[in-house]
């Protein structure tokens, strides 16, 4: 079983045997992130910069965790402490950062793209951390891992996203993932949140009604309602969203009984998640997902820094 | 490896391995005057099922069950070089190994990394009161201060052979065979399929 790949940055580049390596791979870290001394020293010596242009919480933690635990040495860069702001172009910051002898950075910019054109031009490893409107591959591959935990299979499981699909980074990296491994996926958003073809994306349904999909899905992914993108309007209020997308106490009755809620995170109470959804004891995988982000970005970082299996007895 | 070797003796037949691992078990029993304090812990893949025959010939022997555990040591190997496999290889040591006499098992002792990787991965888990080692097969070429404390048996062999274990419980047989490589290819350490 080989595993060529030098970056991850565009999930459909990865084929069905490669994601589940991943999975499988974030699985054997699981015991390590349990016990009282989480650390390897599997990348000691290894150098990843994490470059974040964009504000970032949950998985620029998740990524700096990550590579401690693996002991990486690590260094974070981006934003308004950088140079950019002198008026660097991205090419010379990224040529800067390689004379330092690097491995690996960790790219999350606001535009779609950036993390190709870094890996173009430093010729080291890239992770996407997220590219605009673009892609988050490792997102994508919690989101499965969560997944393939719950219900031991990815392949024939229903999987409904709702929300904000038209600015979904979340979704351009997880539909692609989730029809490789053989999963049906329903897309359920307002016309105006919804690509005018989403047969593009892979979807199988699409729908404008949550009631009517809902008693379908073996995972209800919720999406962020993104206020800052409010113009425009696509929607009345955040109240008639509620009402008409938000996952409620109410439609929790519609669901299969073993059904369960994803959200990529942060969570707006009130608005596309309930509290009792988002804190529901059996449905809710939210702090899964957040746990798994630390597996799988180690895995990440584990099978591209250490190349393939060539065969050789070592 | 399998289409390029060839199998040039058959070291140990499955009753001769079963012979062995009954001598290492009195012996364990022997050094621990019995088996009160000690664990077996496993390096995967043969390790743990070598460890897992020890545990029922202790049990046979002494009437007690000791704790059983596996150790996969692939994120601590020091040439980082990934064997991918298909099964899911994990640590699985249900119990405190804090003051307890751990007897590491493995099938191999070659050029010692392997157990050197795994005295590192106990360390991270817990702090034994000691360490011993048992293995199958002793080939000889070490590369560091390790030696057994238990050896079912010395195999001298040489560095254009690589000596193999298979088990019933993962192979389908059980036997030790002295495999030729081919010209040019040097034998290794054992990376986790135990080639």
């Amino acid at each position: 079983m080989a595993f060529n790949h030098r970056n991850l940055i565009d999930i459909t580049e990865y084929s069905a045997d490669d994601l589940m390596l991943m999975l499988r791979t974030a699985e054997r870290f699981r015991s390590v992130n349990e016990r009282r001394v989480k650390k390897l020293p599997t990348l000691r010596g290894y150098t990843v910069v994490n470059m974040f242009n964009e504000p970032s919480t949950r998985t620029r933690s998740s990524f700096e965790i990550a590579e401690k635990r693996l002991s990486c040495d690590t260094l974070n860069f981006g934003g308004s402490s950088t140079s950019t702001v002198k008026g660097e172009s991205l090419t010379d910051t990224v040529r800067t950062l390689c004379s330092y002898k690097i491995d690996l950075i960790v790219v999350r910019d606001k535009h779609a793209g950036v993390p190709r054109k870094v890996a173009d031009v430093s010729g080291v490893h890239v992770i996407d951390a997220g590219d605009g409107k673009h892609q988050h591959p490792t997102q994508a591959l919690l989101d499965l891992y969560t997944i393939w935990q719950k219900f031991g299979h990815i392949e024939g499981l229903n999987v409904g996203i709702v929300g904000d699909i038209n600015h979904s980074r979340v979704c351009g990296s997880l539909i692609p993932a989730l029809r490789t491994l053989g999963a049906h996926v329903t897309i359920v958003a307002p016309a105006t949140l919804r690509p005018a073809r989403p047969e593009v994306l892979g979807v199988e349904h699409a729908t404008a009604r949550l009631d009517e999909a809902l008693p379908d899905l073996d995972v209800v992914y919720m999406l962020r309602i993104q206020r800052e993108r409010l113009e425009g309007a696509p929607y009345p209020s955040l109240r008639e969203y509620n009402m008409l997308y938000g996952l409620t106490e109410e439609r929790e009755k519609l669901m299969r009984p073993d059904a369960i809620v994803c959200h990529p995170g942060p969570i707006n109470r009130g608005v596309e998640l309930d509290s009792f959804m988002a804190d529901h004891p059996e449905r809710s995988a939210i702090l899964d997902q957040v746990y798994a982000g630390v597996l799988v970005r180690m895995a990440a970082m584990y099978l591209l820094l250490g190349g393939s299996d060539d065969g050789l007895t070592a | 490896m399998a289409d390029t070797a060839r199998i040039k003796s058959v070291v140990m037949n499955a009753d001769e391995i079963e012979r062995a691992l009954t001598r290492m078990a009195h012996q364990i029993l022997e050094k621990n005057k019995g088996a009160q304090g000690i664990a077996l812990v496993g390096i995967v893949t043969r390790g743990d099922t070598l460890a897992c025959r020890l545990a029922k010939k202790i049990k046979e022997i002494e009437g007690v069950d000791v704790p059983l555990g596996q150790l996969d040591i692939s994120f601590y190997r020091d040439d980082f070089a990934i064997h991918l496999s298909p099964e899911v290889l994990s640590t699985k040591i249900p119990f405190s190994i804090d003051d307890v006499n751990i007897v590491l098992v493995d099938d191999v002792l070659f050029t010692g990394r392997t157990i050197r990787a795994a005295l590192d991965a106990l360390m991270d888990i817990g702090r034994p009161r000691t360490v011993q080692l048992a293995v199958l097969v002793d080939r000889g070429h070490r590369e560091l201060p390790i030696r057994a404390d238990y050896v079912g048996k010395n195999v001298p062999s040489a560095s254009n052979e690589n000596v193999r274990v298979f088990l019933q419980e993962v192979d389908g047989r059980s036997e030790v065979e002295i495999i030729a490589l081919e010209q040019g290819k040097r034998a290794g350490s054992a990376p986790l399929g135990g080639e």
